[in-house]
């Protein structure tokens, strides 16, 4: 037992993608849904403290890849539970090569998580990016292979933003620990390693990737995807830069960010992705205030997330599964025919407005309790805001636009039963932690003295929430659906990068071609027909003053040079001629 | 319809519609007067004013709306602007690989 309790978490999932090719049929499944729910069990049993560490290059330090305490298996928890239910949710799926990367990816995150030094976590990092770029290509449509692959490029961007700041940590002699980077002691590379994780993170100017590519996965793909990349990107926030102040403002930014783009979004998907930037930002904005409280929220909020959130996607794959449509211009009207797929989504649309009695009421509310008690009043004004924009975006909007406004004859059937029953999970879970939040406070990092349930804050909280509802129904045919985008900063790569193709195609391909013409074209081709016909032209030159003064008229003299051409074209001169010309030209070398 | 049960269509009906207008006039209602009967531990000057968190949520989500509307304006681009294409027929696996 004592080396069992040695292997990462992630080492496990690993071995698991390793073998999910060679199951078959509907074993494979099982085991897809057994593998994140055992792993859910050894962390559970994982004992707290540094596993066992070893040395890599001299000078370099411990590499340590399972560190364990309450912060790392708090996620840990979460990321396997809601990974079980992803795949109960996929359980329809046959082909193995998403589900194989999908647990790369999800055994990535865990080793992310679990790492103690910042060489497993960036190679983690890496890894994570890579086989969750696998998991969006497996929809196999050209759209996601071009999300895709726009996608791998930030996350690239990213990685090499952490792996500089990884480099001149350790040239500077601060060791590879991965610790809490200090504000007071801020410097290039915590700097760059901060920003290497705001990427994955989807702060502002580099959220594009997420609203890109999430919604371009396929229907279990996206459900995969929206729990893992930007909760680890808080995990390490919270690890290395509680405190930072600047993070709570980037936060801020983010709830403020997602709604408003959310509120333009028409894909129902889409509107969920922005979602997730809205919430990550709440979670942000608690690791820049950094105390334990706001520490202890976050990650209370980040794991009742990742539940609603999933609930959410799958709700919304449910629908795109059965219509195959995804959007609120083409959808509506479903309530007739996928009741409990409504029912379910809306649990996970009340959770993540933080309607009482739901998950979002006992673990959102922490943070913005956070801000109160730290005094910070703008942040606390714009986390009430954002609040009350979650229920206009996510809460309404999107259970509104799918699954009642107009009726446009759309009459699917109901979500198949693995599906049903992965939501049903879900929304018993959000539940569950919204009438009994004790069990969810006693894994948190810190213990948190707070009471969701009093009077006062029921009350305010609905009131904050049912004048948003009205807000969004008296403000309904302003909130009407257009079949359009909305740019975003991915508009400076997808738009700058054709423009500098464009660019570099005039640029380059006009020298090239202007250098085709000159000399290829121009220069070679005169000196190929100087090669040709210039000693004719020499020979005529030098024998014209000779014809004219043995008295040759001009007809005569033509011809002469028709004779000479016509010789020197065949190589038909006389010997002779050829020979007493040589000498000529030697002799004139001679003089010369 | 194959089926002959009548389907189920509450939320169509307008009268369903105008009932629950009234549900959630009644209920913000209901919500501000709440107050009155309990006691607030204001954390700022600001929050102490009566039916603060009413008054946030109406007037933050009013203006949250019309700067995305507004917004929109300048952001709003056709479904096709980065010129990709959009697949039209419904792929017979919706999802992908998955058969």
């Amino acid at each position: 037992m004592e080396t069992l309790s040695n292997i990462p978490p992630a080492f496990l999932l690993f071995v698991a993608a390793c073998l999910t090719p060679f199951i078959k049929g509907v074993a494979r499944n099982i085991f897809l849904i057994l593998v994140p729910a055992a792993v859910f069990f050894y962390i559970a049993a994982l004992p707290i403290g540094d596993g066992p560490s070893f040395s890599f290059l001299p000078g370099f330090g411990e590499i340590e890849p399972l560190r364990v305490d309450k912060l790392s298996k708090a996620f840990g928890y979460i990321f396997t539970l809601n990974a079980a239910a992803a795949m109960l949710f996929a359980f329809y799926v046959k082909k193995a090569f998403q589900h194989t990367w999908a647990l790369v990816y999800i055994g990535s995150a865990l080793g992310v998580i679990f790492s103690g030094d910042l060489i497993t976590l960036y190679i983690n990092w890496e890894l994570m990016a890579i086989s969750s770029t696998f998991v969006i290509m497996a929809r196999n449509t050209e759209k996601a292979k071009g999300a895709a692959f726009r996608y791998v490029l930030v996350h690239i961007f990213g990685g090499l933003l952490l792996l500089a700041g990884i480099v001149m940590t350790i040239s500077a002699g601060d060791g590879i620990a991965f610790d809490g980077f200090q504000f007071e002691n801020a410097n290039t590379a915590s700097t760059l390693i901060l920003l290497g994780f705001l990427v994955n993170a989807a702060a502002p100017g580099v959220s594009a990737w997420l609203s890109d590519a999430y919604p371009e996965a396929s229907v279990t793909g996206g459900v995969i995807l929206s729990a893992y990349t930007t909760k680890t990107a808080v995990y390490v926030l919270l690890r290395g830069f509680a405190g930072w102040e600047p993070l709570i403002w980037v936060g801020c930014a983010m709830t403020v960010f997602g709604i408003i783009y959310a509120l333009l979004e028409n894909d129902m998907r889409r509107i969920l992705a922005y979602s997730i930037i809205n919430q990550v930002g709440f979670m942000v904005c608690a690791a820049g205030i950094g105390t334990k409280m706001a520490i202890s929220g976050a990650v209370a909020h980040a794991f009742c997330h990742i539940i609603y959130k999933s609930l959410l996607w799958m709700s919304a794959g449910a629908v795109l599964y059965r219509t195959g449509k995804s959007k609120c211009t083409e959808l509506g009207g479903l309530y007739k025919t996928m009741p409990l797929t409504l029912i379910f989504g809306t649990i996970g649309a009340l959770a993540i407005s933080a309607v009482p009695f739901t998950s979002g009421f006992t673990s959102k509310t922490i943070i913005i309790a956070a801000t109160e008690y730290s005094h910070l009043f703008w942040p606390w004004i714009v986390l009430e805001l954002a609040s009350a924009g979650v229920f206009l975006h996510a809460g309404i909007k999107f259970p509104y636009f799918v699954f009642f406004n107009v009726d446009r004859g759309l009459r699917p059937k109901e979500a198949p039963k693995t599906m049903l029953l992965a939501m049903a999970f879900l929304a018993f879970l959000c539940i569950y932690m919204g009438l009994r939040p004790n069990e969810l406070y006693s894994i948190l990092p810190f213990a948190v003295d707070y009471k969701a349930y009093t009077v006062p804050h029921l009350v305010t909280q609905m009131q904050l929430l049912m004048l948003s509802a009205l807000v969004f129904f008296l403000f309904l045919p302003m909130l009407k659906r257009t079949a359009t985008i909305s740019l975003d900063t991915d508009w400076f790569y997808r738009k700058g990068g054709k423009a500098f193709y464009g660019l570099m195609d005039r640029s380059l391909n006009g020298i090239n071609g202007f250098a085709h013409r000159t000399f290829i074209g121009g220069f070679t081709t005169k000196l190929g027909e100087l090669a040709a016909t210039g000693p004719t032209r020499a020979l005529i030159l030098i024998l014209t003053p000779y014809w004219t003064m043995t008295g040759k008229n001009q007809e005569e003299q033509q011809t002469l040079k028709t004779t000479i051409q016509t010789q020197v074209d065949k190589g038909a001169f006389p010997i002779g001629i050829t020979a007493w010309l040589s000498v000529l030209f030697l002799a004139l070398i001679f003089l010369f | 319809m194959k089926n002959p049960k009548k389907e189920f269509d509450w939320f169509d009906h307008k009268s369903s519609r105008k009932l629950l207008w009234w549900l959630l006039w009644i209920t913000c209602g209901l919500t501000v007067v709440a107050e009155l009967f309990i006691h607030r531990h204001p954390h700022f000057d600001i929050d102490g004013i009566f039916s603060f968190y009413a008054i946030t949520g109406f007037i933050g989500c009013s203006l949250m709306i019309l700067g995305a509307k507004g917004l929109g304006l300048i952001l709003k681009r056709d479904e096709n602007y980065y010129g990709e294409e959009e697949e039209t027929s419904l792929p017979k696996d919706i999802d992908g690989d998955a058969q």
